[in-house]
């Protein structure tokens, strides 16, 4: 499901089936659901029956009634059609993900020590099963023994490897995934239909998919229209009746069924599942509509530094020597004590020592050097080579080995250590022979763009907060360098639950992410919880989201999804309402002009006659739930603005374009009716 | 059009945006129970009426109650008045000897007065006693405005307040509006008027013999009574129930070009000052202008048109003078007072339709067909133009909340009014008060617009004009407002009980939803506001605003206008007339 792989929504195969499925779900109990369109098949139902009766009495202006009703049949399969569509990609990947939920086997370990083989639905939860290299993983669990290199690409189409081993944040494993390399002890963790894969299929399916508050909300508001033109049009016929001017009923239900809002009506769903789509298309799995929507409200981001904000690895940008040693002789002595160092931050001393210092790395054969490696107890690493000791690690472990215990390290080393540790840095001795050299400054590196994208949160209103475990002198400045509002230092779970819930009980929405077991509770506390998909099943389930790319950073477009699809609703509600006005200038002068030929001065479009008004009316109606399509499956463009900024230009495009198109769109449809001799 | 007439109209204005910031401070203070310079005065008053009729100042009443308490309130003086008017004629204070006034009419005048709508369909001066218009209408006028303003408080706590049950105590509420706001106001109000030549007596009519005998009549009668005191709360409360048929018209009523000034000022003033309290008591004074501009436009909009449409006159009398002039108004003065002219009759049309008042001083049936639109369209977007003291500022919100919900959602989030989340109950409270205007209105005047034996026969002008006459009829009841079209002879059995019914429909049935969401709202948590909040407090706002109260008002009544009015003054142009 990686970009790579993501299926067009125009796939020729989505549109046959979309067409279908609009057929389909003409069906009234179905369309209950949707008041607005409800109304809209029932019209054209009465508008049929009456078309039967005036064939069968061949009654004078069939042509007129004919096309009426085919139109009005047309309103409503555009609107299906539109729901089927964004339906679409979301059924194609279902079909794509049930091929992975091919049958399987499991080799399951009976508490005799024996092993059976077993079919994969046979698994229940609390079994324990043996997975070797080759074999797909039968089920969600947990790994309790070993470790293996996972390919995870039927679920996050990612093609890189995985490792997935018994203990830590990385011992979740998801059924139809497949082992490369060595043996694993799983513990399964779900029963058949309730794994981490049937849940993703219901999801990008769109199955289980209710609607959510605030579409309720719109879809009340949308009722509560409906009901009101459905009084005006009713009441207008008495009226009619009164002026000697009775309309007939293809009129009059033409009359309601432009009012009535079908174009947001008719978009309603689409716009709500294309929004959980784009979702899936960016790899994340939200668990409920409502989330997405969440997002979009969202005040607060609780942002882990690590992988983040920072590209996670310290790395070295500056060597200090202490006086009367110089920086090349540090820097020699740092990189010998690296070359052996795999992590991050050794690799970053190598590197810097060589484009600095153009200090080449050496090959140091075994025998000529033995390397320390870093335990927990020394808390150093280094090398004895060529007669020499280096070591490097933090202050008080050099001072231990340098000085032996309760020795105090020279003044200016302890200064030196002391400044980088109040400018967000981390400080690492270098010693030779016992004797301290000097200090590498390691830094958290911000990644690129990101005080960027907090300016642009902020400019929406977003508060971005840091969390971090570093101290609070190293946060500020880390936090200050990023951009972020605010951050929490030497944050515990407990700390982080604790922020969370402050900022709820001022109202306000938090949205996090998070991967470990001790993420879990707030996970659930926050209002959007983003779980990596590489962290711990208590994770995943805690929050109301997966991101299949374990990547926190989507944070912030999780939020950008979010707050476009709310922006789509209103785009559409507010284009549907302000198209109104063109139609009772097309419509309203059709209607009395006969009786009232006065009536020719409301007719400011200069329709050509009241049929043509009328139907070119309906056929605009019918037409511009097509023409929007597209923006109610793509979403109105994101941009990140001040809500009043966000206003005013959407209010613009929205609201005024929704008064003026229609009076040019009703208009050229008519010349075309008239120059087709279609009325 | 002249200078002098925009002059006047200016003046107006600005003298309704002069007092808007102190009496929204004022009331803000007085609905806080906070310290006023009248407490010295008002306080043992206030209390000795606690003290009488039990009830508790401290006591807060959830919405439910509090609309029980106003309901209650409410029927129980309905009852009262119609039982006044059904044996006024064994009561005292009746020196004209005036008989029981029948129940159709007992009962649509009762509907109508505890409404605070003052549809009268009956001639005040030959029906109804000094007693009946005393003890049932005038207190009515009082106590049906009182509620109105207390309603209004009730709604702006509910948004301003958080995550509280309650929206304060009706009674308390009813009894400061009635103390502090409209007994000082009336007071000064009525001795006002007096200087400008109102009565106030408990005299019989008196009976003058005519200089110049008409015939066979060689006297006529001149109606007495306590005008002023009436007429004071009949503005102040924007209840519009003439002492007199000719209401405002009436050189009693409304003697004077200042008279004039000062009734329709009265009008206004508290509404105005109402969306200050709206701003302060929110803790967003800059609201409180957003709500007060947006009014301000449509204000303009409408006195503009009826103004300009009855300046330039009737074009089928094309040949005649109807240029203004010094010894003349100029353009359509058909049924206008000669004192006021065409620029304040305009102003008073269309000031007295903004607010559900009612007064009139001149008679909009006699208005062209686009200048007696504008009242008629004002009613019909709900009287939210200041409006009614205390309906217009619930029935302004009631909008407010509706903009910000279709167009909050554009700016990306769930949308939020003041900090308070817009949700499906919210909405559909919200769509349950707009619902009513629409149902009422249209169904009661589409089943006479097509019953000839009970609701086409009651018209003295036929097409387009006599729907209007009907439809003018329904929306002023439905709308609270009571100014009569005319032309249309109201007092039935079906027009008193219809519009009687549309009255209840529209005051109560709108009042209920709306105390729900204000309920709702109350009881709600507030987001703090940042830069992603919907802004509630720039011109663009405004403009929001009044667009959705215009289109939602627009769409529902086009069809029906299109055949009233909108038919007429096309087929005026073309030479007819009806």
């Amino acid at each position: 499901m990686s970009k790579e792989k993501s299926i067009s929504i125009w796939d020729s195969k989505i549109i046959t089936r979309a067409l279908l499925d609009s057929l389909r779900k003409l069906n009234p109990t179905a369309m209950m659901k949707n008041p607005v369109m409800f109304v809209v098949e029932v019209g054209s139902v009465i508008t049929s029956i009456l078309l039967i009766r005036d064939l069968a009495a061949s009654a004078p202006g069939i042509g007129f009634s004919l096309q009426i009703t085919l139109w009005l049949w047309f309103t409503v399969l555009f609107a299906n059609f539109a729901e089927a569509m964004a339906e679409g990609r979301g059924k194609a990947q279902a079909d794509t993900l049930r091929k992975a939920k091919t049958e399987t086997t499991a080799n399951r370990l009976l508490p005799n020590g024996k092993v059976e083989i077993i079919a994969a639905p046979q698994l229940r939860k609390d079994d324990i099963v043996i997975v070797s290299a080759g074999e797909f993983i039968p089920g969600d669990g947990e790994v309790i023994e070993g470790v293996a290199s996972v390919d995870e690409s039927a679920i996050t189409g990612e093609s890189a490897p995985v490792i997935r081993e018994a203990g830590g944040d990385r011992s979740a494993v998801t059924g139809g995934t497949r082992v490369l390399s060595d043996q694993i002890k799983i513990r399964i963790s779900s029963n058949p239909g309730e794994t981490f894969l049937d849940r993703m299929i219901s999801l990008v399916e769109g199955a289980e998919r209710q609607k959510t508050p605030n579409e309720i909300a719109l879809n009340i508001l949308l009722a509560g229209l409906t009901i009101v033109f459905l009084l005006a049009v009713v009441t207008l016929q008495p009226f009619a009746i009164y002026s000697s001017a009775p309309q007939t009923v293809f009129v009059l239900v033409s009359l309601l069924v432009c009012l009535i809002p079908t174009t947001i009506g008719g978009l309603l769903s689409a716009i709500g599942i294309a929004g959980m789509d784009r979702l899936i298309q960016h790899n994340v799995l939200a668990m409920s509509g409502r989330a997405v929507e969440a997002a979009g409200d969202v005040n607060t981001l609780l942002l882990d530094k690590t992988g983040t904000i920072t590209l996670g690895n310290r790395q070295a940008t500056e060597f200090i020597p202490l006086s009367g040693v110089s920086e090349t002789e540090l820097a020699d002595a740092a990189q010998l004590s690296s070359l052996a160092d795999e992590t991050p931050e050794g690799r970053s001393i190598i590197v810097l020592a060589k484009e600095k210092y153009k200090l080449r790395g050496r090959e140091l054969t075994p025998h000529e050097a033995h390397f320390i490696p870093f335990t927990a107890q020394t808390r150093m690493s280094g090398v004895n080579y060529d007669g020499r000791e280096i070591r490097k690690g933090a202050v008080d472990a050099i001072e231990r080995y340098v000085n032996g215990n309760g020795a105090q390290a020279p003044r200016e080393l302890r200064e030196t250590v002391e400044r980088i540790s109040r400018a967000g840095g981390t400080p690492l001795v270098v010693a030779d022979n016992k004797r301290p050299l000097g200090v590498i400054y390691l830094k958290d590196i911000v990644k690129g763009g990101m005080k960027e994208r907090f300016d642009q949160l902020r400019a929406m209103g977003i508060k971005t907060v840091m969390i971090t475990g570093d101290n609070p002198l190293t946060a500020a400045t880390i936090a200050r360098e990023a951009g972020v509002d605010d951050f929490l230092a030497e944050a515990t779970p407990e700390d982080k639950m604790a922020l969370i819930k402050r900022e709820q009980a001022e109202g306000k929405l938090v949205a996090m992410t998070g991967d470990g077991t001790n993420d879990a509770p707030a996970l659930a506390q926050a209002d959007v919880g983003v779980a990596m998909n590489s962290g711990t099943q208590a994770a995943k389930e805690a929050g109301n989201m997966v991101d299949l790319d374990s990547n926190p950073t989507k944070l912030i477009e999780v939020v950008e999804i979010g707050k476009q699809l709310l922006m789509t609703r209103g785009a559409l509600t507010t284009f549907s309402i302000a198209n109104d006005v063109a139609k009772y200038f097309a419509i309203i002068p059709a209607m009395f002009s006969v009786a009232f030929p006065v009536m020719n001065e409301l007719n400011v479009m200069k329709l050509a006659t009241p049929q043509s008004a009328i139907l070119s009316a309906v056929i605009f109606n019918a037409l511009i739930i097509v023409v929007l399509i597209p923006l109610a499956l793509k979403g109105v463009k994101y941009r990140s603005l001040s809500a009043a900024a966000l206003l005013r230009r959407n209010l613009l495009i929205y609201g005024l374009g929704g008064i003026v198109v229609p009076f040019i769109g009703i208009k050229l449809i008519d010349v075309a009716v008239v120059a087709l001799g279609l009325a | 059009m002249t200078l002098n007439g925009w002059l006047q109209i200016l003046l107006f204005f600005a003298l309704v945006l002069a007092v808007t910031k102190p009496l929204g401070v004022f009331m803000a203070r007085v609905f806080n129970r906070e310290r006023t310079f009248l407490d010295p005065l008002l306080r043992p008053i206030e209390r000795l009426i606690y003290r009488l009729t039990g009830v508790d100042e401290t006591r807060e009443m959830r919405w439910t109650e509090y609309g029980a308490a106003m309901l209650s309130f409410s029927a129980v003086s309905m009852v009262a008045l119609y039982l006044l008017q059904r044996l006024q004629a064994w009561l005292p204070f009746n020196p004209q000897n005036l008989a029981n006034i029948e129940p159709s009419s007992a009962f649509n005048t009762a509907a109508s007065f505890t409404t605070n709508t003052n549809w009268q369909s009956y001639l005040p001066e030959t029906t109804m006693s000094y007693l009946t218009q005393m003890a049932g209408l005038t207190v009515q006028n009082f106590v049906s405005a009182a509620g109105g303003i207390a309603l209004a408080i009730a709604f702006i706590r509910g948004i301003a307040q958080r995550k509280k049950d309650t929206l304060g105590n009706f009674w308390v509420d009813m009894t400061r509006a009635t103390l502090w706001v409209l007994l000082p106001f009336c007071l000064v109000g009525a001795l006002a008027l007096v200087s400008q030549g109102v009565v106030q007596n408990l005299k019989p009519y008196d009976a003058v013999t005519l200089l110049d005998p008409q015939g066979e009549v060689k006297t006529q009668t001149i109606a007495q009574g306590p005008v002023a005191s009436q007429e004071a709360i009949k503005m102040w409360g924007t209840n519009g129930g003439g002492f007199f048929n000719a209401n405002s018209a009436h050189p009693f009523e409304n003697p004077t070009p200042l008279s004039n000034l000062l009734e329709m000022f009265a009008i206004f003033a508290i509404s105005a000052g109402l969306t200050y309290t709206l701003g302060q008591m929110t803790g967003s004074p800059k609201h409180g202008w957003a709500v007060f501009g947006a009014m301000a436009l449509l204000f303009f909009v409408g006195v503009s048109v009826a103004y300009w449409a009855e300046a330039r006159g009737n074009p089928m009398l094309a040949g005649t003078d109807q240029a203004a002039s010094a010894l003349q108004s100029g353009g359509n003065m058909e049924g206008k007072e000669v004192r006021f002219g065409i620029a304040n009759s305009a102003l008073f049309a269309t000031a007295t339709t903004d607010a559900s008042c009612g007064a009139v001083n001149s008679m909009h049936d006699s208005f062209t067909p686009l200048g007696g639109l504008v009242p008629l369209a004002n009613i019909m977007l709900g009287e939210v133009v200041f409006g009614g003291v205390g309906a217009g500022m619930y029935g302004v919100l009631i909008y407010v909340v509706l903009a910000v919900f279709i167009a909050g959602l554009m700016v990306g989030r769930t949308p939020e009014y003041l900090g308070k989340k817009i949700e499906a109950y919210d909405v559909k409270m919200a769509m349950l008060t707009v619902l009513i205007f629409p149902m009422t209105i249209l169904i009661f005047t589409a089943i006479s617009s097509v019953s000839p034996a009970f609701g086409t026969s009651q018209l003295n002008n036929s097409g387009p004009h006599g729907l209007s006459e009907m439809l003018y009829a329904f929306t002023s009841g439905t709308g609270n407002n009571g100014s009569a079209f005319a032309g249309i002879s109201a007092n039935t059995n079906w027009y008193n009980s219809a519009i009687g019914a549309a009255m209840l429909l529209g005051r109560f049935f709108m009042i209920i939803p709306m105390l729900a969401l204000a309920g709702n709202l109350g009881s709600k948590k507030a987001v703090p506001p940042s830069l992603g909040t919907f802004p509630v407090t720039t011109p663009l706002f405004a403009t929001l605003l009044v667009s959705v109260i215009v289109i939602v008002g627009a769409l529902t009544f086009f069809p029906v206008l299109s055949l009233g009015p909108i038919v007429e003054h096309l087929l005026m142009q073309a030479g007819q007339t009806f």
